[in-house]
């Protein structure tokens, strides 16, 4: 990402605001994201205004510490901060800008996504979801009955369903450049090493089938959970394949931040990071990446999100494929990449039986490690989902 | 709720998990996992959805039954689904 579109403040001057929250809504050519203000303070000035398209890196808010005076060193404000550049982001219409009194606005990504989509103005939508809150429905309901108002960006008045399409086929077109370019660049620079090793899975399935049956349903485990969990334990193993390459050096990251990589419909792809993925106990790892995925599809990641994953996890298994051969992510240094789970035939102990196995891929980055560490992750991995109730 | 009420529901839990998809053209018999494309995550995301308008535990012994709409729908008919919760 180099650039995005400040869509909104969800702050004003003079509210307080604590490290986590979030304070503006930003539009990347991946998804619409939601910008985390990275220390406490009081905003002090809004310096760029909804609709304008600023470079990664601009500041866009003054802040001063919490109780002091306007302090004399103004801290930049959320850095919409790395991955893969923004190739030619759509330029739209820039949306209402919120009003500057009054109660805000209770929209979500989608919801305003479909509204500018419709050229329907949000201050004229009655929010029927939570605390007034509105919803997609609610803004196709004003598209279907209101005629359109404030600055739709193209008025044509039987062009609602073409404009749509059009703009999704030109985000869709600005996802593809953008995953071309950190493709490209990681083909360019990353030497890369590929390592494979296969699985028995035998205790995992059987441990994750004996505590979804206890489980309530919003506590079910995947498989791909107790992979995550796996593969950050492994990571504090060998650390050399988690942080990122950068200025010609190897930076280890000091936590385990895993980028999973989840597929769009029809098409495209974004590997948000799971923080802590190593901390985590498995239960609240399978409800964030749940979160994950369900926000994914929404359109309402955050900016942490998109920015800091020290590694990432690709699963194609759903689709069938057996192995992956991953394409390392730059500036990260490796890639593990989970294939289908089968079953197929394993010796043990001279004998032959049929067992549910997976095979598990690293690409890893030559500047950082080499195969011997390679192989020793994925020995480890292997360790730890032989002993699923340890993860 | 009734039958009309829970395929209301399984559609408006569907269409959080893949707004991109027209539910207006959807097969009721169709594989929701195929026609849709949905991944695990995405399938155990719509179970969930499911409990939370319902209130029904689905056991994963009892997946294969909410392959389809129609599926889902005569599922919780039949798990005798109390109109208390709105969703």
């Amino acid at each position: 990402m180099e650039a995005g579109t400040l869509l909104e403040w969800r702050v004003k001057p003079g509210d307080a605001v604590r490290r986590g929250d979030i304070v503006a809504l930003i539009d990347t050519d991946k998804a619409e994201v939601e910008v985390e203000i990275f220390a406490d303070g009081i905003v002090e000035e809004l310096l760029v205004a909804p609709g304008t398209k600023v470079p990664v890196g601009t500041i866009l808010a003054k802040l001063r510490a919490p109780a002091g005076p306007p302090g004399p060193t103004p801290r930049g404000v959320g850095q919409p901060a790395p991955p893969p550049p923004l190739a030619a982001a759509p330029a739209k219409a820039a949306p209402p800008p919120p009003a500057p009194a009054g109660p805000r606005l209770h929209v979500s990504p989608l919801a305003r996504r479909v509204a500018a989509e419709l050229g329907v103005d949000l201050a004229t939508v009655r929010g029927t979801g939570e605390n007034g809150a509105i919803t997609r429905a609610d803004v196709e309901r004003a598209g279907a009955s209101a005629p359109r108002t404030g600055p739709a960006p193209a008025p044509a008045p039987a062009a609602t369903a073409a404009g749509a399409a059009a703009r999704a086929a030109e985000r869709a077109l600005a996802m593809r450049k953008t995953i071309a370019a950190a493709m490209a660049r990681s083909k360019r620079e990353i030497p890369h090493y590929y390592l494979a090793t296969r699985i028995d899975l035998a205790p995992a399935l059987r441990w994750i089938e004996a505590e979804n049956l206890r489980r309530p349903v919003t506590e079910r485990l995947l498989p791909a959970a107790l992979f995550v969990k796996a593969v950050a334990l492994a990571l504090r193993e060998v650390p050399e394949l988690n942080g990122s390459f950068v200025a010609g050096a190897f930076v280890p990251s000091e936590s385990v931040h895993v980028g999973v990589a989840i597929s769009l419909r029809p098409a495209g792809l974004v590997a948000p990071a799971l923080h802590h993925a190593d901390r985590l106990p498995l239960g609240e790892l399978m409800v964030a990446l749940r979160d994950l995925v369900r926000r994914v599809r929404t359109g309402s990641l955050r900016s942490s999100e998109l920015s800091d994953a020290s590694v990432t996890v690709t699963n194609l298994g759903d689709q069938g494929v057996d192995t992956v051969f991953g394409v390392i992510h730059p500036p990260q240094v490796a890639i593990v990449g989970i294939g289908r789970m089968r079953e197929e035939p394993w010796v043990e102990a001279g004998t032959v039986v049929a067992r549910p196995t997976v095979t598990v891929t690293l690409a890893g980055d030559h500047r950082a490690s080499d195969g011997h560490r390679g192989g020793l992750f994925l020995a480890a991995l292997d360790r730890l989902l032989r002993s699923p109730g340890t993860l | 709720m009734t039958k009309d009420e829970l395929r209301v529901l399984a559609l408006r839990v569907l269409g959080g998990i893949a707004p991109e998809a027209d539910l207006a053209a959807l097969d009721p018999g169709a594989d929701l996992r195929e026609s849709l494309d949905l991944d695990s995550m995405d399938f155990l995301n719509f179970v969930v959805g499911l409990h939370e308008g319902t209130g029904v535990d689905v056991p994963e012994s009892d997946y294969a039954r909410l392959s389809t709409l129609e599926g889902c729908v005569a599922y919780l008919a039949e798990a005798g689904v109390a109109p208390t919760r709105p969703g």
